[in-house]
Formats: structure tokens, C-alpha cells, sequence
């Protein structure tokens, strides 16, 4: 939509590009003066919080109060807590960190089938109904977790509907207790709770993908089947990638979820467990010690986002 | 175009070749993607109709979420003790739901489109630094960031008591990241042609930002505040981790607490008040596009959206 003139567009592309010449257009210090608060304010409340996790994860334990007492130097850091916690993330907490990925893989890959049909539907035959069909996909993506949780857990419930239709229908002589400590429900949870966040970029990536190769695919004697796994498939593979994180990062630091639709120790994942450490008094370091742990899973998902991200913004 | 060509009646010849009907119709390149559009309709009804339920049992006049009595307004204002107007706790912690997201917004969202129109333009060490940095705050779970503020607050930071003024700290630092990026997708769509043809015109560099560039965002702008809003509103974990006293729990953390243990449909009518208020804010911000866009618009902003994801 900004396409300069057509007399001379290298040109002023050129003049425009160098960062040399913005100078001569702007103050040298006028750009950076507009990244100054958000700088400032993500230095103090970001970068130094995370910080403060470090030093707390590698202090010490106050011996009468227990509360935590950082250690802000790195030259007197002790990995005693550390330590202690890593034990006991190999003896009684290994089933916690097997949960987590059980859940989390399971939920992210039944999300990715989901999503994917649903988007390559809108995408290639939403046709006249594209419009309709993309309010409805963006319609929960403005209704918040809680809410939507919140609707599973009245539907949920042993006097819900879908016990209620359930003994109805005699598919079960009682009502059955869905919300206490079954993992099909927790994983039921975190599918309906992230799923339109996968939805819609899936959507925006393969809505980009050229008809016209699909058509070549076509033309070239391949069928349906075929031209999906050997043109658009290979073609979405970045998009699905991105997809994947988007859903799996929150993923892997809910609590929420299993609070909501399960409140039993049998489901617990990592985030059950800061978000215990948290509530419990002395628990402070462990706490600390679980988010370093965390964010370590979580460097590789992180980086590998932020990667793509910035590659899109260079090439869009 | 291509998906008329693909689907449309008039090509929707009978498909030649040998083999059975079921072979034949899957065969078919240009049959209708019946279990494509079963299977899409059928995640649209599973992804709303619970949401429609939970509605409808915050206007039913029983305490069951099955039993369907008359329409009732009991649980909204009626009711003299457990209606959401009534209960003195629910009412408090709308009103600090609101004081939260209004801050929120006030703060997160200038603060974000000035890092987004500087961090465009600035190129540098420190400026890929701090662009990274703030991406990292996008990315971060948020139980790994909250937990970290409320650490922060209660060892560093002192003299910021935890209630409603770490509450507003901690959700401008989780929010700042969305207004820097919807109004740098923004600024990459714009270009730089129309603020230097205002300053070949004699604009001085803060009146082209001023008159040109500024009323090109305002769509990115009144997004991104809808957005900040919405998410602020709906936040539970930032804000549960920084509360203090209990007056400063917002209804977001008291529709968390009692999802659970008090399951009234007065509950539901809290979280379908902040649905309302979330759209309420939508629609402001989408009339107040529309009122500053006049004859820029060239979408009509739906696509627009779901590509800024």
C-alpha cells in the first residue's frame, strides 16, 4: 500500500534503507530517547526479577524465620537448595515431570490435528462463509480462560450435562466424576483452553499458501491425498512449528487448568508445584529453584520462537 | 477464485476410473470437503456452546447448572446477599478489576508504541538487545514472570507494597510487549515514504510524527489498548501472585478461588460481566478506529488481525 512512485522506487528505497542517513533526517539521539521507558521499566521489572528468582534459588534459608535469604553476589552462591530440589526431581517429584510432558505433548499434538483441519478448511474452501467462519474461530480468543474453564466445570459437574445425558442415554448407570484427578479431562482442559491460540496463525500461514502450486500439483497428476503431503504439508511446516510453541510454552507453565478441572496430587505438573511453593511458607527457594528448572525446559521452545518470529519480520 | 474453480457445482464432474463408490468418491478431486466442513463445524460448536451454557446459567433462577428454571436476574442483582451486585466482595473486586486494566492500559500501551517507533528505527547493539529482550517477555509463561515480580517486590523492591500498586507494575510488564508488536506490524506495513515526504514538505521530525505518522497507528494503537484491556481483565496469575490484602483481589482472582469451592451461578455472572466489558471495550476501540481511519481503510481488519499472530 506504500509503494513509493513508480519514477524512481531503488532510489528512495536506498535513501531510506541506511542507517547512516537517518541521522541526517533525525537527531542521533531521537530514536533511542522513544525506547528509554520501556527500557528502563523491562530492565527493573524484568531483567532484575528474574535476577532476584537466581539469587534466591542460589541463597540461603533463614535458620529460625525460614524464609528465604537471597544471595546477590554469584561468588557466594551455594547450590545446596538446588541441589536438594534436583534429588527430589529424580526420586518423588519424577512422576510430576513425566506427567507434564505427557499432558503436554498429548494435548499439543491433538491441538495440532484439530487446528490444522480446521484452518486448512477456512483457509482453502471457506469461500462466501470465510468471513463468518474466521469471527467465530477469533470468538473465544476474546472469552478469557477463566470463562471458558468455568463452562466446562458446570458442564462438567456430576449433576452437569453431560452426566445428565450421559444416565439418560444409559451409557453410564451413574453420574461420573469427571472433576477430580482424571488426566482425559485435564488434557481435555489445556486443548480447549489453548487451542484457538493455534487456530488463527495456522490460519493466517496456510491462507498465504499459493493456490497456484496446489493447481501445479493437480496438473502434474498427483491426487488429493498426495498433493496435501507433498506439497501443502511440506509448504505449512514452518507454521506448524510456531504452532506447536505458541500452544506448548503455556502449556508447560499451567496450573491453572489442573487446579480447575482436577484438584487432585494425581494430575500435578511442574507449574502445581511452583505455584504449592508459593502458597507454603519456607517454601520460598523452592519455588525459586522449580522456575530456574522451568525456564531451562523451556530456553530451547523460547529461542527457537523468537528466531522465527524475528526471520518473519525481516521478510515480510 | 482457485476455491471456486476447486469446489464450485459446475465442475463437480462424476469421476472416471475403475473401483468402488467409496473409492471413487475419496478419489474425486473435486468433491465437497464433507469431513473437512464436519469436522470444522463441529469444533466451532464444541469451542462455543459450553461458553453459551455458562451464560445462560448466570440468568437461571436455581442453583444448579443443569436444571433449567425461568429467567432470572437473581444472580446479577436481585438476590439481596449472593447476587454480583450484592456481595460485597464481588462488587469490590469488580471495581479493582476495572482500576487495573484502566492503569494497565493508561501505562503499557504509550509506554510500548514509543519503544515500537523508536526500536524501528534505532539500529545498533543495545537496540537488537533490548528488542530481544522485550520479545523475551512475550514469550515468558507467565506463572515464571509472576512468581519472579513477587519475588522481586518482596526482597528487592520493598518499598513497592504488594496490592494494587505491584499488581499495576507487574501487568504493565507483562502487557508492554503487546502494543510493541501490533504497532511495529503496523510500522513495517506503513513504510518510512510518508514521513519523509511531510518533512521534504518542511515538517521538523515531530510534526511528521505528530501529523502523519501518528494518525497512520491509531488503528494499531486502539488495538493494541483493546487488547491490553481485555488481557488484563481476564488476568489471574500476575495479579493473584502480587495481591496483598484481600480487597485488592480483582474478579479475575475471586472467580479463580471460587470456581471451585462455591460454585454459585452468581460466579458465572461475574465472568460473563467481564466478557461484557471485554466486548464493550471492542467495540469502543473498533468505533473509535473507524472514527480516526476515515478514508485510510483498506480491509476491513478481521484478516488484518488474525495476522498479527
Amino acid at each position: 500500500m506504500s509503494a513509493p512512485s513508480e519514477a524512481e522506487p531503488a532510489r528512495r528505497r536506498r535513501r531510506s534503507g541506511g542507517a547512516a542517513e537517518e541521522g541526517v533526517l533525525y537527531p542521533r539521539w531521537f530514536w533511542p530517547s522513544f525506547t528509554f521507558p520501556a527500557t528502563l521499566w523491562l530492565a527493573i521489572l524484568f531483567i532484575l526479577p528474574l535476577y532476584t528468582v537466581i539469587s534466591i534459588a542460589f541463597g540461603t534459608v533463614d535458620q529460625i524465620f525460614r524464609s528465604p535469604l537471597p544471595v546477590y553476589e554469584p561468588w557466594w552462591w551455594s547450590g545446596e537448595q538446588f541441589g536438594k530440589v534436583l534429588d527430589d526431581s529424580f526420586g518423588i517429584y519424577r512422576h510430576v515431570y513425566i506427567h507434564t510432558f505427557e499432558y503436554v505433548v498429548i494435548a499439543s499434538a491433538l491441538c495440532l490435528v484439530l487446528a490444522y483441519t480446521v484452518a486448512y478448511y477456512v483457509a482453502r474452501y471457506g469461500g462466501r462463509r470465510k468471513a463468518l467462519l474466521l469471527s467465530l474461530l477469533i470468538a473465544p480468543f476474546f472469552i478469557s480462560y477463566l470463562m471458558r474453564m468455568l463452562a466446562w466445570i458446570n458442564l462438567l459437574d456430576t449433576d452437569g450435562y453431560i452426566n445428565k445425558i450421559l444416565t439418560f442415554l444409559h451409557v453410564v448407570p451413574q453420574p461420573i466424576d469427571w472433576l477430580s484427578g482424571r488426566p482425559s479431562t485435564v488434557i481435555m482442559g489445556l486443548i480447549y483452553g489453548y487451542i484457538p491460540y493455534m487456530v488463527l496463525p495456522l490460519y493466517a500461514f496456510l491462507d498465504r499458501i499459493d493456490a497456484n502450486l496446489l493447481e501445479a500439483g493437480r496438473d502434474l497428476g498427483a491426487g488429493p491425498a498426495r498433493t496435501f503431503f507433498r506439497v501443502t504439508l511440506p509448504l505449512s511446516r514452518p507454521g506448524i512449528l510456531a504452532a506447536l510453541v505458541i500452544v506448548s510454552l503455556p502449556m508447560f507453565g499451567d496450573y491453572y487448568t489442573n487446579n480447575l478441572l482436577s484438584q487432585s496430587p494425581r494430575t500435578t505438573m511442574l507449574g502445581n508445584l511452583i505455584d504449592e511453593a508459593y502458597g507454603s511458607t519456607g517454601q520460598g527457594p523452592r519455588a525459586a529453584v522449580f522456575v530456574i528448572i522451568l525456564m531451562t525446559l523451556l530456553l530451547i521452545p523460547m529461542f527457537y520462537y523468537l528466531r522465527s518470529t524475528a526471520r518473519s519480520l525481516e521478510t515480510r | 477464485m482457485s476455491e471456486h474453480v476447486l469446489s464450485g457445482p459446475t465442475t463437480r464432474a462424476l469421476p472416471q476410473g475403475r473401483g468402488g463408490f467409496i473409492r471413487r468418491w475419496v478419489r474425486n478431486p473435486w468433491r465437497r470437503p464433507t469431513i473437512l466442513a464436519t469436522v470444522t463445524w463441529g469444533y466451532i460448536v464444541w469451542s462455543l456452546l459450553p461458553l453459551v451454557i455458562a451464560i445462560a446459567v448466570s440468568f437461571n433462577a436455581s442453583r444448579s447448572s443443569s436444571s433449567v428454571h425461568l429467567f432470572s436476574l437473581q444472580w446479577w442483582w436481585t438476590d439481596p446477599s449472593d447476587s454480583l451486585l450484592h456481595d460485597p466482595e464481588l462488587h469490590s473486586a469488580v471495581i479493582q478489576s476495572l482500576k487495573l486494566s484502566l492503569s494497565t492500559m493508561v501505562i503499557a500501551v504509550p509506554m510500548g508504541v514509543a519503544f515500537a517507533l523508536g526500536i524501528d528505527r534505532w539500529r545498533g547493539r543495545v537496540a537488537t538487545g533490548a528488542n530481544f529482550v522485550m520479545l523475551l517477555s512475550f514469550v515468558m509463561p507467565e506463572i515464571i514472570l509472576g512468581l519472579a515480580l513477587f519475588f522481586v517486590f518482596s526482597f528487592l523492591l520493598k518499598f513497592v507494597p504488594l496490592g494494587t500498586p505491584a499488581q499495576i507494575l507487574g501487568l504493565v510488564t507483562f502487557q508492554l510487549s503487546y502494543p510493541v508488536i501490533i504497532v511495529r506490524a503496523r510500522l513495517l506495513s506503513i513504510g518510512k515514504d510518508y514521513e519523509e515526504a511531510a518533512m521534504d514538505l518542511g515538517a521538523t521530525p515531530r510534526q511528521s510524527i505528530r501529523a502523519v505518522l501518528l494518525p497512520m497507528l491509531y488503528p494499531a494503537i486502539f488495538a493494541s489498548a483493546a487488547i491490553v484491556f481485555a488481557d488484563t481483565i481476564d488476568d489471574f496469575v500476575t495479579v493473584r501472585y502480587l495481591s496483598g490484602p484481600s480487597t485488592s483481589e480483582p474478579l479475575s482472582v475471586k472467580i479463580y478461588s471460587f470456581a471451585r469451592s462455591q460454585p454459585t451461578p452468581a460466579i458465572n455472572a461475574a465472568a460473563t460481566f467481564m466478557l461484557g466489558s471485554t466486548i464493550v471495550v471492542g467495540v469502543v476501540a473498533y468505533l473509535l478506529y473507524r472514527a480516526f481511519t476515515k478514508g485510510q481503510r483498506a480491509g476491513t481488519g478481521l484478516g488484518d488481525l488474525a495476522n498479527q499472530f
